[in-house]
């Protein structure tokens, strides 16, 4: 095995920080949408689930490609970005959104299922008491959300760490500036002297993903004892 | 308390439509499970927006379709204590009773919490979380939450039925005391005939999402006699008892009663099914049963296929039922006297006086709740989130990226 080099650790140091970014980027569109799901009636919202879950159906790379086109230079949303100054294609902010889109219904998936399991009893005790919609939401809701949001949050960052196809497509692979865990370990696997490389960064990313899930687990664990 | 209610409110076949007009300080709303209550005090609650009609509460107009007017929920100053206790898991038993109180505007806030902690006995339960109360703890906790709240009216929808029997008669007092003490009018809902009379003095019936009927709920006791299992229950309110011949005599008003149970109460509460008192026209020279009451006829009703007798002894009234043919053949009419014999053990002692600490584990019955849905975000609260979210972005930028 092999000592990681200085591209290693900034591989390390970027998937770390594009997995907190996305999880923190979806966070808030998370809760909302897991709020409109479970407790708001409107028409289309079968609609929306589908939206929302179509991420994790889909192909990563099928994901990147409209994010591409969606982003690009010539794209809907690019240009209009383009024309402000704000590039995002080939950039880490890139990488953060190919994250956040492919990991959000893990996110909403969770949420919901926390937000499904709140006894409906104590928001109809929460409004009888006097508390208006929001107040129940914040003071309700929201703390019997956490375990959910917890979850939530740690499934998302872990498939953020994975991520690979949506962000080589959108973020490319630069040393130093996108490449994260998996793509550096792609580059190292199609070259055919790298092999030791490969490994040691695949040890790398086990030790993390070890990691997030024990305290994962410890965290549903905690959860389970304060109910 | 004056309700006035005229509401239709229709889900798939069932279809509720009912008109009243109710005043008094306990009123109970009374039905089998499916008879429309949980509907009709949802709709109270504003939880749930009838089809059509009006909802008038002490001369204030909660709903009306025909006026577009609906008082949300947290508008209707209507507090409610649910079958299950519905505590807030996340809460402390402190937290949880000062809930409503927070909220409550302060120009309405008249209760005292130590008051009302002493009155529920909750000193020293207060910072504990709810999750390891007892069901009978959680009820009285859920119940001390509803009062704090200073609602005009307190809505209690079967909340004795998730607990055990012993339970139900230990928090009944404190149902009728508190609500008393700190003047709160209630509505109380059951399919349980004891708890009405325990709990209510005017009794609305429903049945299949109509009111058949509005009568006191000891006429409600009296006509439903007939077609009762367990006939009519009388509720004697009985004295200290002391140990006669292996049983146990009990004073009760003027009278003296044996029984096979004994207690160390100064007062308890035993029930007696109509259909367990044997009448004699003639003093029986001998017989088992411990107890033979020389009574006076004070009226007679019919229930059913069956004919009430109600009696008179020491200043106490019983109710025992016959049939038309004993009622003939032992010549009963007001004013006549007769010989009541009832066996020791036919009575039923009500767990009552004290709570002492037990632990009952609630059972979960009864329909599914009403899932609530929340309004749309009105747009000053949508702003205020697109700001905050906005601050929220520009931090994670600076910072990550």
């Amino acid at each position: 095995m092999t000592p990681l080099s200085p591209t290693d650790y900034d591989a390390i140091r970027l998937s770390v920080q594009v997995a907190i970014a996305a999880t923190l980027l979806s966070l808030p569109f998370g809760f909302a949408f897991a709020y409109l799901i479970t407790f708001v009636k409107f028409r289309g919202k079968v609609l929306l689930e589908v939206l929302v879950n179509l991420p994790l159906t889909l192909p990563p790379v099928v994901v990147g490609y409209f994010l591409l086109l969606l982003l690009g230079r010539h794209g809907w949303l690019g240009s209009l970005l383009n024309e402000a100054g704000i590039r995002l294609i080939f950039t880490l902010k890139a990488a953060v959104i190919a994250s956040a889109v492919v990991g959000f219904p893990l996110l909403v998936r969770s949420l919901r299922i926390g937000m499904e399991s709140i006894d409906p009893q104590l928001i109809n005790a929460s409004r009888t008491l006097g508390a208006r919609w929001h107040d129940t939401l914040l003071t309700v809701i929201l703390p019997l959300s956490v375990p959910g949001l917890a979850a939530g949050s740690s499934l998302m960052f872990a498939r953020s760490l994975g991520e690979f196809g949506a962000t080589i497509i959108v973020a490319g692979n630069i040393p130093g500036v996108t490449q994260t865990i998996p793509l550096a370990i792609y580059e190292y696997a199609s070259s055919p002297t790298s092999e030791s490389m490969a490994l040691s960064l695949c040890l790398v990313s086990v030790v993390i993903s070890l990691v997030v899930l024990f305290l994962h687990e410890m965290m549903a664990k905690k959860m389970a004892r304060r109910r | 308390m004056q309700l006035s209610m005229t509401v239709r409110k229709s889900f798939g076949t069932f279809t509720l439509a009912t008109g009243f007009t109710v005043s008094g300080d306990s009123v109970g709303i009374f039905g089998v499970s499916g008879s429309g209550k949980s509907t009709l005090v949802s709709m109270l609650a504003g939880l749930l927006p009838p089809d059509s009609g009006e909802i008038i509460l002490d001369g204030e107009c909660l709903f009306s379709s025909a006026k577009r007017i609906n008082l949300r929920p947290e508008q209707r100053r209507i507090a409610m204590v649910f079958q299950q206790h519905c505590l807030f898991p996340h809460l402390n038993v402190r937290n949880n009773l000062l809930y409503g109180y927070k909220r409550c505007p302060a120009q309405f806030r008249t209760i005292d919490f130590n008051a009302l902690v002493d009155v529920l006995k909750l000193e020293g339960l207060l910072d504990r979380g709810v999750t390891n109360l007892s069901g009978g703890e959680k009820q009285r906790v859920a119940l001390g939450r509803a009062i704090l709240a200073n609602p005009c009216l307190l809505l209690m929808d079967e909340p004795l039925s998730a607990l055990d029997d012993s339970l139900r008669f230990q928090i009944i007092p404190y149902l009728r005391s508190v609500s008393e003490q700190f003047g709160i009018p209630y509505l109380f809902i059951s399919h349980s005939l004891i708890e009405m009379r325990l709990m209510t003095d005017n009794t609305l019936v429903f049945e299949k999402g109509v009111m058949v009927e509005q009568v006191s709920s000891e006429q409600l006791a009296r006509n439903r006699m007939g077609s009762s299992p367990v006939g009519y229950i009388n509720l004697l309110k009985l004295g200290r008892p002391s140990p006669s011949a292996g049983l146990f005599a009990y004073p009760w008003g003027a009278g003296q009663l044996l029984l096979s149970a004994g207690s160390d109460c100064d007062t308890s509460m035993a029930e007696l099914s109509s259909k367990d008192i044997i009448l004699f026209k003639q003093h029986p020279e001998a017989i088992s049963a411990r107890n033979l009451l020389k009574c006076s006829v004070s009226s007679l009703f019919s229930s059913g296929r069956k004919i009430g007798v109600e009696l008179e002894y020491a200043g106490n009234t019983l109710i025992a039922e016959v049939v038309q043919d004993a009622v003939n053949e032992l010549g009963i009419i007001p004013g006549s006297t007769i010989y009541a014999a009832i066996k020791a053990s036919a009575f039923r002692m009500l767990p009552g006086g004290l709570l002492i600490n037990f632990s009952a584990s609630a059972c979960v019955t009864g329909a599914s709740p009403i899932k609530p849905t929340l309004p749309k975000p009105p747009i000053f609260y949508t702003i205020l989130a697109n700001i905050s979210l906005l601050l929220y972005y520009k931090m994670l930028a600076r910072h990550m990226l």
